[in-house]
């Protein structure tokens, strides 16, 4: 007890010490993010917008390392009793957020106690989806949304006579040629090995990856996806890999730069990939929709996002919610949509600030930035696509892989991969399920 | 000669370890204990549920099969980097201990990797090994090896063990080379003078007087490979592929950290504690007889 109090003591201490004594009236409010580069940029502006534009709020934003980083440090932060007011997660974050019940403060609930004017019928139902309830209460703020496309060496295709493909089966042709052209270790690959060939896969052929329309429904979901298509899907993998065709190229984005490289001219990972394309890349490039089975019925249906969104943690005063919810409004603006559109790369969470970029005339020069809002908006999101929300999703996807990648070695069977991958996770989601909050 | 200091007040000796005794026990008995009371919880990751559920944590963790495979795996990796390194380190130590022009410069070459986080090292060899990256990943694949730790287990746990031990060997050359240095020449040279070729003179005299800084670097290095290999791990391949590189310490990590699951966490770290106190106790008990101070 004694050393809570003096470790509270030292952290007050420092932080009175950082900060320029603000004046009583202003109310600061604590901005925790993961974001670097440029996109920290876009972060800082933001906040010195919403600062200067009224003043009665302070928005202090704060990077904590990445991802990960961000939400063990706000956890971390709560169990002491000092939670940021806003904190960026990412969307696999999602689940353990929404089963801290009291931790966070939903943020329907929030513009409706603070009286903000929101509507989330404004919002792309393809993004908001992922972070509201079934019944479409929205638990949380879309603040950077991406989702998976596939990236092309246009100069390399064009080398080996190959047309852009649009299906599985026609990338498998495409890679097949440029492996024999030129591409010895790699025809294509991909980052982000689960959510590309388990999570985008399955919403984007309408097939369930787990119950419960992915968990959204409730945590006592089952997962599903050892079915025919992703059985066929890591087949078709495992086969190509054996030569090289398909290659392998990690759990998380680090082999993205083997597209930059040339190494391969086909790559499938996030849209958000395109500012390192833009500045590394020395071919003609463009990003396209994600492939999909012809055979399966209704395909494609529409991609599910990832990035992250804005969670406003619970415990605070009603002042300092009334500041988060005009700084949600402030960031809701069609004009600063189109800002961070434009300046991150990331997507527009507005339906007002697409059809504005797309009135500019934005994609014409761009057009592999407006790829991913059609593959979101492609068809109306079905209980298979509207999102996922899995307990321990980082962990689930490090289990997945690690089976994915016994059978890229050969050490089994797709099958019996997939098989094992859904009994160790559902003993995973077992155990989440025990410790959530009812 | 009285090696004894005489107190003459109860009191003073008492004061006298306080200072060390309190951060003995603030820094390593409570969280210790923290952790103990921890396993025999489940918790969820904001700590707002929490309830008791005795020995719950520990039955799952001897009932997953994964968790045993990662006892074997670290036993194994800690004996690869410890043997590897200490030989390595050895045989080092005694080319640089031999008078040589210039032989400091290549001590101080030696000494550095050390001072080298092992996060750092594992980027290092990441530029070297990784197959796409890495720059002698092209020179292997031109010698006809298909060189893929990505895929490849076993390729993979050979490169953890190769750059956790490419870092400790500078740690062991160091106290190998002031073993040596140590050791009285005359002893050497008399062993000479009775006729023992360099080799003989190694293995009768050197090594056995050596046997101190030998134990002590043995439990240095398993400690070392036990924990300290993290870092390397979680920059190089995270576990993968499959599980081939998930030791024991990056297990807790994995689970309680990115699993948010902290009371089996924290019983693997209790395991853990309880491996290392036996581990030590064994190595004191049964190898430090077989060394001449």
């Amino acid at each position: 007890m004694a050393l809570r109090h003096f470790g509270a003591a030292a952290a007050l201490a420092v932080t009175v010490g950082m900060t320029a004594s603000p004046a009583l009236a202003v109310t600061e409010i604590q901005w925790w993010h993961a974001m670097t580069g440029a996109n920290n940029d876009v972060i800082v502006k933001l906040a010195n917008d919403f600062n200067a534009a009224q003043s009665d709020y302070k928005v202090i934003p704060t990077y904590k390392g990445n991802y990960a980083d961000t939400m063990n440090a706000g956890i971390a932060a709560f169990r002491a009793g000092n939670a940021p007011h806003i904190m960026q997660v990412f969307e696999v974050g999602t689940a353990t957020m929404m089963a801290a019940t009291g931790a966070v403060k939903p943020v329907y609930k929030l513009m409706a106690e603070t009286g903000e004017k929101f509507d989330p019928k404004a919002y792309l139902p393809a993004i908001t989806g992922y972070y509201s309830t079934s019944k479409g209460e929205m638990l949380s703020f879309p603040f950077n949304s991406s989702s998976t496309v596939m990236w092309v060496n246009l100069d390399e295709l064009k080398k080996a006579n190959v047309e852009i493909p649009k299906t599985w089966p026609e990338v498998f042709e495409a890679a097949k040629k440029l492996h024999a052209n030129g591409h010895p270790t790699c025809g294509f690959s991909g980052s982000w090995v689960t959510w590309v060939n388990l999570e985008q896969l399955s919403a984007w052929h309408n097939v369930p990856l787990a119950s419960k329309a992915n968990g959204l429904d409730g945590f006592d979901t089952v997962l599903e996806f050892n079915g025919p298509l992703q059985v066929k899907h890591l087949e078709n993998l495992v086969e190509l890999q054996k030569d090289k065709t398909y290659d392998y190229a990690g759990r998380t984005n680090t082999g993205e730069g083997r597209f930059t490289s040339g190494e391969c001219p086909i790559y499938l990972t996030s849209s958000a990939f395109f500012g390192n394309v833009k500045a590394q890349a020395k071919f003609a490039f463009n990003a396209v929709p994600m492939p999909y089975y012809p055979d399966v019925k209704g395909a494609p249906q529409n991609s599910i996002i990832g990035g992250a969104s804005l969670w406003v943690m619970g415990g605070k005063s009603a002042d300092e919610y009334k500041g988060v919810a005009k700084f949600l409004t402030f960031l809701s603006d069609t004009d600063r949509q189109v800002y961070i559109h434009k300046a991150s790369g990331y997507l527009p969470i507005t339906k007002a600030a697409y059809d504005k970029a797309k009135a500019e005339g934005f994609y014409k020069d761009q057009p592999y930035l407006e790829t991913p809002l059609l593959e979101l908006t492609n068809k109306e999101p079905t209980e298979n696509s509207r999102g996922l929300r899995l307990g321990n999703m980082v962990q689930l996807r490090d289990v997945w892989s690690e089976e994915i990648e016994q059978a890229l070695a050969g050490k089994k069977t797709a099958k019996q991969a997939l098989d094992a991958a859904v009994e160790r996770g559902n003993t995973m989601l077992r155990q989440f399920e025990k410790t959530a909050v009812k | 000669m009285q090696k004894q200091a005489i107190f003459r007040s109860k009191l003073l000796p008492y004061a006298l370890v306080a200072p060390q005794l309190a951060i003995v026990l603030i820094f390593f008995y409570w969280p210790a204990l923290q952790a103990v009371i921890q396993s025999f919880l489940l918790q969820d990751a904001f700590g707002l549920s929490t309830s008791f559920v005795w020995f719950d944590n520990y039955v799952e963790l001897l009932r997953d099969r994964a968790y045993f495979e990662a006892i074997v795996r670290t036993f194994f990796f800690s004996f690869a980097i410890a043997v590897s390194s200490l030989s390595f380190a050895l045989l080092l130590a005694v080319m640089a201990d031999k008078p040589l022009r210039g032989s400091t410069l290549y001590r101080t070459l030696l000494i550095w990797p050390y001072a080298v986080a092992p996060p750092v090292v594992g980027v290092l060899w990441i530029f070297m090994l990784h197959p796409s990256l890495g720059v002698l990943s092209r020179y292997l694949r031109g010698l006809g090896i298909d060189w893929n730790p990505l895929l490849d287990g076993n390729q993979a746990a050979a490169l953890i063990i190769l750059a956790a031990a490419w870092k400790q060997i500078s740690y062991n050359f160091l106290f190998f080379l002031a073993g040596l240095q140590s050791i009285p020449k005359s002893v050497i040279e008399a062993a000479a003078i009775d006729g023992a070729r360099p080799m003989r003179r190694f293995w009768t005299v050197i090594f056995p007087l050596l046997s101190p800084t030998i134990f002590f670097l043995l439990v240095v290095n398993i400690v070392y490979a036990f924990f300290d290999t993290f870092g390397i791990i979680d920059t190089m391949t995270r576990g993968g592929p499959g599980t081939s590189t998930v030791t024991l310490v990056y297990k807790v990590y994995s689970d309680g950290l990115l699993g948010g699951n902290l009371g089996s966490s924290a019983a693997q770290s209790v395991i853990l504690m309880i491996m290392v106190i036996v581990l030590t106790g064994i190595q004191f008990r049964f190898v430090e007889r077989k060394v001449t101070y």
